[in-house]
């Protein structure tokens, strides 16, 4: 029987997962990539409780969630592609400076 | 075992190994197609925890729109390999500065999560009457949270300019066009 403790573990892990990869990686693309990763596993809290209280609340979160997903991947994305032409590079510690 | 937790731990491993997996990538491109299989499995997920709207906007906004954008722009830079200055064979935790913070960090995590597993609340079975209609979602969605769904759209409108503005190649010699300044 899958009861709301098993999403939440798995939520827990993708969580981890995501906040490892900020930390790790050197790319600026797939540091992005882990904060949607993050996203994703709230994403997935908000709609097992949701579930769990019998209510739609969670799954309109999640919606709202997803638009300012969508809104940050559009706006990160536009920042790297600027970033890039300057320094040729998408390693973030290249990017140190204020000012150039 | 049910076929409904059969589907819970294949969905589970799906999403698991290929959330792993990208952030184990060198190259980004893997790192997005990964990323929208695991994607696919929570939609999945969604679809078992009785919430089928959530699972088709997960498919069209996540995989259809979001990572499609990544890869336009994967593809726009053309630098698909990351530079690294350290030896990717060094243990984690004996790396420079924030990576030494990063891998203390997941294993706080780590420990945070066998904790929480070994006090173990039995949460029990759902409840019944899941809410699945997609009318019900929206009348919500126009009544209760009609202010921030129009403050959504103002959000997505300011993201597109911005985006616009910082994505535009700032050519000099557009600058010097006559008649302006």
């Amino acid at each position: 029987m899958v009861t709301l403790n098993h999403y939440l573990i798995l939520s827990a892990i993708l969580f981890a997962i995501g906040t490892a990869g900020v930390f790790v990686r050197r790319n600026l693309i797939t540091i992005l990539l882990s904060i949607e990763i993050m996203l994703n596993a709230v994403n997935l809290t908000f709609v097992a409780f949701g579930r769990a209280l019998g209510s739609a609340d969670g799954q309109i979160i999640v919606f709202f969630v997803m638009t300012v997903a969508a809104a940050e991947a559009a706006v990160g994305l536009a920042i790297v592609i600027s970033l890039f032409r300057h320094k040729e590079s998408l390693n973030p510690d290249s990017f140190a400076s204020l000012k150039w | 075992m049910g076929s409904e937790a059969l589907a819970f731990y294949a969905f589970g491993a799906v999403a698991i190994a290929a959330s792993l997996l990208v952030i184990a990538q060198r190259n980004p491109i893997y790192s997005v197609l990964l990323l929208i299989a695991s994607f696919g499995a929570l939609s999945g997920l969604y679809v078992l925890l009785d919430a089928p709207f959530v699972a088709v906007i997960q498919i069209i906004v996540y995989a259809g729109a979001i990572m499609v954008l990544f890869l336009f722009v994967v593809m726009l830079l053309n630098a698909p390999h990351e530079e690294t200055e350290y030896d990717e064979r060094v243990h984690p935790l004996l790396r420079p500065g924030p990576m030494r913070f990063g891998a203390c960090l997941a294993l706080v995590l780590a420990i945070e999560l066998w904790w929480a597993l070994a006090r173990g609340v039995d949460t029990g079975a759902f409840p019944g009457g899941a809410v699945t209609s997609v009318a019900v979602i929206g009348r919500s969605l126009f009544t209760d949270y009609a202010f921030a769904f129009e403050v959504t759209s103002i959000l997505i409108l300011v993201a597109m300019v911005g985006a616009v503005v910082l994505a535009r190649r700032d050519d000099p010699r557009e600058r010097r066009k006559p008649g302006e300044r």
